[in-house]
Parts: C-alpha cells; structure tokens; sequence
C-alpha cells in the first residue's frame, strides 16, 4: 500500500473503505482471543471456512476472526453482522445449522442463544444480555468488530482519525491541556494524572526522550491489556504517536510478557502497516513529525511491571528496580527523560483527543474520568472482561454482570490489584468479618458500616477505604477459599518474583512465608499473628520498590477481615474452608449413592465398598488428594477435621440406606 | 527446531540480527533459547565473546528472568496454571497429581528427558481454570481425576513442542 501524506488522503481511504463495505453482505466476527482460542475456536473457524466454500458464499458471507468478545465464559463465540444475533458456546457441528438457517434463511438458531439464567429466556442480541447491559464498552469499542490484523478495518471504524486531528490542529501544548482536562488516570493501579506525566516530560531539559507502554501484565487473573494488544493493536499505536508528538520523543517501545504471543504477533504486524502507511516512520501523515515504536519481549519477571524494572530490562540488564526520589520523567531509559503509561491508559488517548476532554470528563466520578476495563475471574459465573463506567458499584458488577458466585455458594472475597499491593475487597456488613474488625480495633461495636460492595468503582474511594483499584484484575473467592492459604499463595508467588536486590523484600517474605506455611499445617502459635504484622510494616517501610512495599497487604487485608480463620488455623487446628491439606480429612457421609465413581478416581485405592454400597475411604491410605471430593456429584464426599473424619464415617455406617430403600421411604412418607 | 547451521556459527546469525548491540542481550537470549529449547553453555560463551559482555552478566540476566532454562527441556512440555483465579479453583492438588503419575517434579525434567513439567503465573484462559497446557495446548476445566487422561495424552503425543 502507498504511503497516505495528509489527513485528507486519509479521508479519502476511509471513505473508499466504507464504500467498499456492501451492508447486503454477512459477516461473521468470530472471536479468536487467547480465551477462546484456549476452548477450541479454531475448528469453528476451519468448519466455517469449509462451508462458506462448499456452498459456494465465498464473497458474500465472510469469516472475520476478530479479538476478544468479553464473554470468555461461553465461548466460542460469534456475532453474525448485520443482524448482530449473538451466538455462544459453538462447535463445529453447529456451523451447518448457521449457514443454512441463519445466514441463508434468517432464523435464528435458538439453541445457540446465550440463556438468561434468571429469566430462563433466550436472548438474541449481546446487548440485551445482562452480561454486555451495563458496560460503556469505550477501549473495547472495536473489539470483537474489527480483524486486529488489517489496519483497513481500524481505519474504517474511524482510527487513526484523532491522530489526524492532533498533528493538523493542535499544539502539542493543546494536546497537554486537552489531556490534563479530561483528567484522565493511569490505568496501571496507580492512578497517576496522565496529563501531568507528560507536562513534566516535556518539559524535561535533555533530549532525546522516550515514550513507553507498559505491557508487562504480570498480575495472574488479569488480562485487560493482553486483550486490547491483540484486538485493536492500534488504538494502543495511535495513542502512543499523539503522546510522543505532545511530549517531543522519537522514540517509543512497548515492553510486552513473553507469554502474550498472539498479542506480540498482532503488534508487531499492526506496527509495519502503519510503518507502511507512513502512520509511523520519518514523516507521519506529511507533518514533518517523525516517529517510530520498537517491541520488547520480556524474559518472563513479575517486578518488570514495575518502571524502573521495566527500563532496566529494556536495556538488556537484569530487570532490578531503583529507588524512585530520581523520577523516569526526568531520568528514566538510558538516563533520559522517559514517560511511561500502561496499554489501557494509552488506549483512552485517541478518544479523548477525537471526542474531546468534555466529553471524556462527562464520564465517570468527580475524580476518576472515564471507564475502567477489569478481568472478572474466579468463583464467577460469567468469567470474562468488562469495561464499566467509573462510579458503578462493586456490587453491580459482581452481580449483575458478573452473574455473581456458581453453585449456590457463599461469596467470600474479590482480591484485587494482583498479588503485590492486592486487597481483598469483602462484604463488610457480614456478621463475622464484622467481629473480625472489631477485633483489629478498626470498628467498635454498634458502627454503622457501609458494604465495601456498594463503594463505587474510583481511585480515591477505593483507597480511602483501605482497599485499591489496581490494574484490572479481580478474582472472586467464595466459601471453599481459604484466606490463610491465599495469603500464603500470594506470599509465595512474590518470594518467587522478588529480584532479590533490597534485604526486607527478600528476606521478609521468606519469614512471612514460614509462618503462613506453619499456620496452614496446624503448627502455628497464637503470637504469630503479631509477628506477621511486624514484618509486614516493615517491609512497607523499608523496602526499595512498590513490590516490597505492597507485597504484606495480602497478609493484612486477610488479617483484617478474616481474623476467624487464623484462629481457627491456629488454636483448633482446623481449616473451615477445607482446603488446608494437613488439617482436613476426606470422608463420606450417608448421601453416598454408591456409585463408586471416587474409587475409580483413588490413586491410592483408599476407597473401597463395592458398586451401589456406602464408600468408605481408608484414612490411613487417603493423600488428600481432593480428586474424590471434585468428582462427587451427590455432595456426599466431605471435608472435614483431619481427626474427626473416622467419626463421620462410623455415623454413615450406621445411618446409611440403598437408594432404593431411600426412594421407597420417600415415596411413603 | 532448524539445527542444521552449527551452534557457532547460528548464534552469531542471532546475534549479527541485532547488530550485537549489548541492550538487545535479553532478546538475543530468547532467539537462542527458542533455537535449541535452553542455553546451551558453548551459546552463553560465544555470546560472551561477541557481544563483549562478561560472562557474569549474561549469568545474571540468563538465571533472573524465568524465560530462561540453563538445563535442556523434555520432548513435551506441561505448564499447569497457578495463577490466582486457576489457585482458588484448586490447581494445586491437579499439580501435586501431575508430579505423581509423571513421576517429575514441577520445575524438572524426567530422567528419560520425555516430560518437563513447569508452572506458569497465569494464561489468561481464566474462564477455563484450572488449566494445564500440553505442549501449548490447552485442556481446561480440569479436575484431579482427569488428570489420568492428561497423562495418556502425553504418553501418546508423538508431537513434541516447538520450543
């Protein structure tokens, strides 16, 4: 393609574009993000391909493989345009029944209509789903519209549209102010006013200076800016070029997980078309700006979130923070000025130069502007990405889009902000964690308490209340959690992630991790719950990063809410939530149906009874190993006490009937 | 895996293709590692020599970043999930059954060099949890007793992965 030099020709393509676009067509924008990809969208793909051919609708109907839809719980998934009928959980076998029906015919497949479980209806559009209804979806726009790979399709749906504006008509001063105006966030966690960010490095004195997106997501369960990488790679592109050019840099890189390859591979393709378009090189759009963006994978290091981390790592060394009084503004990369902003925050550029800083501002609360994409993980029945408004409540968004907790189980916690910095997030107004408050003296008795879940979704809400948004990722526990062991887990994962450099980090998390690991086998003592906190405050006094700093919030934020648990844990030697290995044992009770299905899943043969007879799990062979407990249809397989699964057993044994007597005695009564 | 260019003489390809520019030593090192599945000691020597970086340096980055094995892989590679949301629905106990029926620890090789089996922070496959990826694929939705199966995949995948 022919390099376009001014925003008119610009136009002109997108006009030519839109032209070309026949609405007598059908496409079908199948989502192929890493989460489908993962349940086999493939195959979908290659069946729909087969039969478009077969029936000879080759430039009629067109397969378009696009990014994330969102609703990663049902997928595969598809939207068949222009009707827009959403279909879920669709298999190579169903592909006939599209073509002939829908695509030829114009019915709807009902059985590949998403099902509301609280209506028990079917519905046919994504944005009747409850799922879709109460998300803005903004840095998501065009996901699951446009194929991430065609730098057309971006340019069609209106891209590259706010760089034209912004190189054509404002000063890179204007642009600062337009930014500073909308008020936009970081949208890495910390929140930081992008506008002032770039004002600073601007105004640095020494050249030559960088842009950088971070797109390092090492938070397990968050994979906001993996899905915006490989759905609309150059909304993140766009962004960055308007920033350089506001901020004077040349340069620009984006720092990427290796463990992202899609989103890798769809970057790096979508930065040589706009290199070929002339969007990227020595003259962008004939403005006499020139810029360029380099790909850095990382090597796979959770603290190269972190800035200086990360720059260090882009230089080739080993990706060690620094302390943060010398600020990446001003000395950042190879020492010079260096302003780094997350893929979402350099996402919301193009629409807040394209739709201005009014309209950016009229969205969201009076001090976090517009929306905020989170990963929705977990014990959730709808898994998946959600982009909502800032100010909507938690409880909006575990319950009504998420669908709130599978199975009939209790809601326990959300954890976010990953496992450095993480807090959980809990019903306050519950009766247990409020005596678990009282007990950490954050309450008297009698407080009125406002729900944590009802807070709205902003920075300094959060905060204030002791909890943080963090950078998207939110991970759902419910009553088969428990919180000693995700503290321990968290513990762990950062004794693994911490670079080494700095002693309270290094050392303090081997300490903190000791004594969770006692308390989880049943060895702890009652005054290992002031030494926790101990060394919890002073890794976040002394310790040289964020990583350091934040990492005991997971040890204090479980404290604080489930100080019940430790207890437990410590003085009854017990695990209320049965998942503790040391203190629980496995046994079955008087639901048993005799099935044996546990006894086929023993690795160690310690289920015996016989087929349609009670189980009984030798406690002597039991690992505790859960696979009988996960394969148990009846709910019959319990855990309990480590010493008192023998007594359960005895009273199943003695209480225990055939099926077919429990349905005689059932019908008589 | 293309090992028809002797080591010396591929390694100074990579390493020509970034110019033996010193801040490309971590990409470098992932073009190496992906060419022979770890890194091999002559590699590091010659990257040493070519680049004039000091072995130490090229030690430190190599054993920092997780990316890097200095032990060769096995013919199959199984990651299981530990990510937070692959945490809370029980990965662990998949995990501690992999490393029985495998008969390898989590981090290790087998002795035959058929299985590595590792863990990863998170996929992003999050509505699948657990997840387990053989040889980058994905099996989700797992419990222990389907481990079982998982084995006899691996057993029987005459694939190996591209590292």
């Amino acid at each position: 393609m022919r390099p376009i030099v001014s925003p008119k020709e610009l136009n002109d393509l997108r006009d030519r574009l839109r032209a070309a676009h026949d609405p007598n067509h059908t496409w079908v924008q199948l989502c192929a993000g890493t989460g489908c990809l993962a349940c086999n969208c493939e195959p979908v793909a290659a069946a729909f391909r087969q039969k478009i051919h077969d029936e000879g609708l080759e430039g009629v109907v067109h397969l378009k493989l696009t990014g994330c839809h969102g609703f990663c719980e049902r997928g595969p998934l598809a939207v068949i345009q222009p009707q827009g009928i959403f279909y879920q959980r669709i298999s190579p076998d169903d592909i006939e029944a599209i073509i002939d029906q829908t695509i030829k015919h114009g019915k709807v497949v009902t059985k590949l209509l998403y099902r509301d479980p609280a209506s028990k209806t079917r519905i046919e559009k994504a944005e009747d789903i409850p799922f879709y209804k109460k998300q803005v979806r903004l840095v998501l726009r065009s996901n699951g519209h446009i194929d991430p790979t065609s730098i057309e399709d971006y340019i069609a749906f209106g891209g590259y549209s706010a760089l034209a504006k912004a190189l054509t008509t404002m000063e890179p001063e204007r642009i600062i102010d337009e930014i500073k105006r909308s008020r936009l966030r970081g949208r890495g966690g910390g929140g930081f006013p992008t506008g002032a960010k770039w004002e600073t490095c601007r105004n640095a004195k020494e050249e030559p200076k960088y842009v950088i997106c971070n797109a390092d997501e090492g938070d397990p369960g968050a994979f906001m800016d993996r899905s915006v990488l490989e759905g609309n790679p150059h909304s993140v592109i766009e962004g960055m070029i308007i920033g350089a050019y506001a901020i004077g840099s040349h340069e620009g890189y984006v720092y990427v997980r290796h463990e992202y390859p899609l989103a890798v591979k769809h970057l790096t393709i979508a930065l040589d078309q706009a290199r070929e378009l002339g969007l990227l090189g020595p003259n962008i759009l004939g403005s006499g700006f020139a810029f360029d963006i380099g790909v850095s994978r990382g090597g796979g290091a959770f603290v190269c979130g972190e800035s200086t981390a990360l720059m260090a790592s882009l230089e080739g060394k080993v990706g060690e923070p620094r302390a943060k009084y010398v600020h990446t503004v001003e000395h950042g990369l190879w020492d010079k000025p260096s302003n780094l902003n997350n893929v979402e925050t350099w996402a919301n550029v193009p629409l807040v130069i394209e739709h201005g800083a009014d309209w950016f501002a009229s969205i969201g609360t009076e001090g976090s502007k517009g929306t905020k994409v989170f990963a929705l993980t977990g014990k959730i029945c709808n898994t998946g990405l959600v982009e909502v408004p800032m100010g909507i409540t938690l409880r909006e968004i575990l319950h009504d889009i998420g669908g709130g907790v599978p199975g009939k189980k209790k809601f326990k916690a959300v954890q976010t902000g990953g496992p450095s910095g993480g807090t959980l997030i809990v019903e306050t107004r519950d009766a247990k964690i409020m005596r678990s408050m009282e007990d950490a003296g954050e309450i008297s008795p009698g407080d009125a308490v406002t729900s944590l879940l009802d807070l709205p979704v902003d920075f300094d809400e959060l905060t204030q209340a002791g909890s943080m948004m963090g950078s998207g990722g939110m991970i759902v526990m419910d009553q088969d959690s428990c919180m000693v062991d995700v503290a321990r887990y968290f513990i762990h994962f950062l004794i693994e992630e911490s670079c080494g450099k700095c002693l309270p980090c290094r050392e303090g998390l081997r300490k903190l991790h000791e004594i969770l690991e006692r308390i989880t086998k049943g060895q702890g003592a009652p005054e290992d719950i002031l030494t926790l906190q101990e060394i919890s405050e002073t890794l976040i006094d002394t310790s040289l990063c964020q990583l350091g700093g934040s990492a005991p919030n997971p040890v204090l934020s479980t404290l604080r809410y489930f100080r019940d648990e430790y207890d437990a844990h410590i003085r009854d030697k017990r695990c209320p939530a049965g998942v503790c290995r040391e203190l629980v044992g496995y046994a079955i009770t008087e639901d048993c149906v005799g099935d044996a299905k546990c006894a086929k899943v023993c690795p160690t043969g310690a289920i015996t009874g016989g087929p349609r007879n009670l189980q009984v799990i030798d406690q002597s062979k039991c690992i505790q190993c859960d696979a009988c407990y996960q394969v148990c249809t009846f709910n019959a397989i319990v855990r309990v006490k480590r010493d008192r699964a023998a007594d359960v057993q005895t009273t199943a044994r003695q209480t225990w009937k055939p099926v077919k007597e429990r349905t005689q005695a059932e019908a008589r009564a | 895996m293309s090992q028809n260019t002797p080591m010396p003489e591929r390694v100074d390809e990579i390493i020509a293709s970034y110019q033996a520019r010193t801040t490309a030593l971590i990409m470098v090192l992932q073009e190496v590692q992906q060419e022979y599945s770890y890194l091999p000691p002559e590699a590091l020597q010659r990257i040493s020599e070519r680049m004039d970086l000091a072995m130490s340096q090229i030690y430190g980055v190599a054993t920092f970043y997780k990316a890097f094995s200095l032990e060769p892989r096995g013919k199959h590679l199984v990651s299981v999930c530990t990510g937070t949301a692959c945490h809370v629905r029980n990965s662990q106990s998949i995990l501690e059954r992999l490393e029985r029926d495998l008969h390898v620890e989590r981090g290790h090789t087998s002795t035959d060099r058929e299985v590595t089996l590792e863990t990863v922070n998170c996929v992003g496959a999050c509505a699948l949890g657990p997840v387990v990826l053989i040889d980058g694929k994905h099996y989700g939705h797992l419990t222990v007793g389907a481990v079982e199966k998982l084995v006899e995949v691996i057993r029987q995948c005459p694939c190996s992965v591209e590292h």
